[in-house]
């Protein structure tokens, strides 16, 4: 499974739909994550991919991470998954 | 109904070791926050927090006295010293039978809770020391109080999270003022400051790696601290009979739930908490000169808490003042309304605003006078102590001169 098909995956478990259900412009609003499900989320994916998402519950928007699209978010992860690799 | 006065006051937090330090930090706005120091810090992605340093628990407690007590109970046993001490009360006799003990507390025994842990599941270790579970329970604290002053009405502890000191006093007020009891002690501690402590508040995401800046557009988060407040409540005739020294009159309380979300505050359940105090009181809105704010420096807190004051008190929410002294001694969870009250006893009997230290810039949804970096002096009348929780739980107390 590829990273984004993870994220997805961990997203809809998140929001209790199908990951068929999730697509990339998908907002986590649209699909029913309020803040505190964004953190559980954020943390599943911490734990996937042994990476450390520089996430702010405080004020999501200003947050170093963008998490306004499913799009953003996978983009993101692949983004710090690559800079982990040595 | 009877009339419930301070007669005593003590503390040990980020700020000072007493009452008197710590009210002098207040008026000069000095940051007690500072780079933690404990085991295993360096695997914390936050590092900073209100600790007491160069404290000596071993020049205050004897070897026994050690093996029973938590950081916690430290704290709570100094602050009641100080404060008992300072009423100049002696509980024999029936006095004793009706006074009590009433403290708030969140984590109970955590430092405890992390040692121990860390030598079963870390370190492998089959065997524990033997007052482990009379160390960590959250009535500890409380309970040692009880023995040290010979106080044997009610003793209990409050857990509400953020809300347990303001729970915990609001109960106090309400037994003397029922007759109940002719005094209490009262107010909360906390010790979070470990490992443990504090990883678990790094998972919530809502910590700040630099700085606790309450209603400053720039804030990021809140910071722990820890320590302890403790009051003595009194009924007004007998603080009057003995001639005690009194630092002031508790007027009202009052306590709601949003009974809606377990960590997002709600603008509504705090509103009813704040009318609610000035209804029990007896006290026009127009009277309140300061509020002590819950002010935790996160924008869910910070934004709920200023449209709440909006929506209570009108257009007198521009006149009034209110800040954060957790932008100095930090969060101290179940512990925070107790030593926060010691700015609203400063502004009753000094006429001195404690600062909201950290302010950078302000945010147009926190637009009130949050007495920003600098202590002002002022004719008070009456004060206000917010405490919203997680759970959704709000106290609020009204204190206000004899």
């Amino acid at each position: 499974m590829n990273v984004k098909d993870k994220v997805i995956e961990i997203i809809a478990e998140q929001a209790m739909l199908e990951p068929s259900d999730i697509t990339m412009d998908s907002t986590p609003e649209s699909i029913g994550i309020d803040s505190l499900g964004l953190v559980e989320a954020i943390f599943a994916i911490e734990e996937t991919f042994d990476i450390s998402v520089p996430f702010n519950a405080n004020e999501p928007e200003k947050s170093d991470f963008d998490i306004s699209s499913v799009a953003s978010i996978v983009a993101g992860i692949e983004r710090l998954i690559a800079e982990k690799a040595p | 109904m009877k009339r419930v006065v301070i007669t005593g006051a003590g503390t040990i937090n980020a700020l000072g070791m007493d009452v008197a330090a710590t009210q002098e930090a207040m008026r000069e706005g000095r940051c007690g926050i500072s780079e933690l120091e404990f085991r295993d810090v360096q695997r914390l992605a936050i590092r900073i927090g209100g600790q007491i340093k160069g404290f000596d628990p071993e020049a205050e407690f004897n070897r026994q006295q050690l093996s029973l007590y938590d950081r916690f109970t430290q704290f709570t046993l100094i602050a009641a010293r100080e404060a008992v001490n300072q009423s100049g009360l002696e509980f024999h006799g029936e006095m004793a039978d009706r006074s009590g003990v009433v403290l708030g507390n969140s984590g109970g025994g955590l430092l405890t809770q992390d040692e121990n842990y860390r030598a079963v599941y870390e370190e492998g270790k089959n065997r524990v020391h033997p007052f482990v579970v009379p160390k960590l329970m959250n009535n500890a604290a409380a309970s040692h109080v009880s023995m040290e002053f010979n106080l044997r009405g009610p003793t209990f502890t409050v857990a509400t999270a953020c809300a347990s000191s303001n729970h915990a006093m609001g109960q106090a007020f309400q037994m003397i003022r029922s007759g109940m009891c002719h005094a209490m002690i009262t107010g909360g501690s906390e010790s979070m400051l470990c490992f443990g402590g504090v990883k678990a508040w790094e998972g919530l995401r809502v910590m700040s790696k630099d700085a606790c800046r309450p209603f400053s557009a720039t804030r990021n988060g809140m910071v722990q601290g820890e320590g302890a407040g403790v009051f003595v409540f009194e009924e007004y005739e007998h603080a009057r009979a003995r001639g005690a020294m009194i630092l002031g009159e508790v007027l009202g309380f009052a306590m709601t739930s949003d009974a809606a979300d377990i960590v997002m505050p709600s603008k509504m359940g705090a509103a009813r908490a704040i009318s609610g105090a000035l209804r029990d009181a007896g006290v026009a809105k127009e009277r309140v000169t300061y509020i002590n704010a819950h002010g935790t420096g996160t924008a869910a807190n910070d934004k709920t808490e200023c449209a709440a004051v909006a929506d209570v008190f009108g257009h007198h929410a521009d006149e009034l003042m209110i800040s954060s002294t957790k932008s100095m001694h930090g969060h101290l969870i179940g512990g925070t309304g107790a030593v926060e009250l010691l700015a609203c006893l400063m502004a009753l009997n000094d006429g001195v605003i404690a600062p909201t230290i950290g302010y950078e810039e302000p945010d147009p949804e926190c637009a009130l006078d949050v007495v920003p970096n600098e202590a002002r002096d002022a004719e008070v009348d009456v004060v206000l102590s917010n405490a919203f929780a997680f759970g959704g739980l709000n106290a609020v107390l009204v204190l206000g001169r004899v």
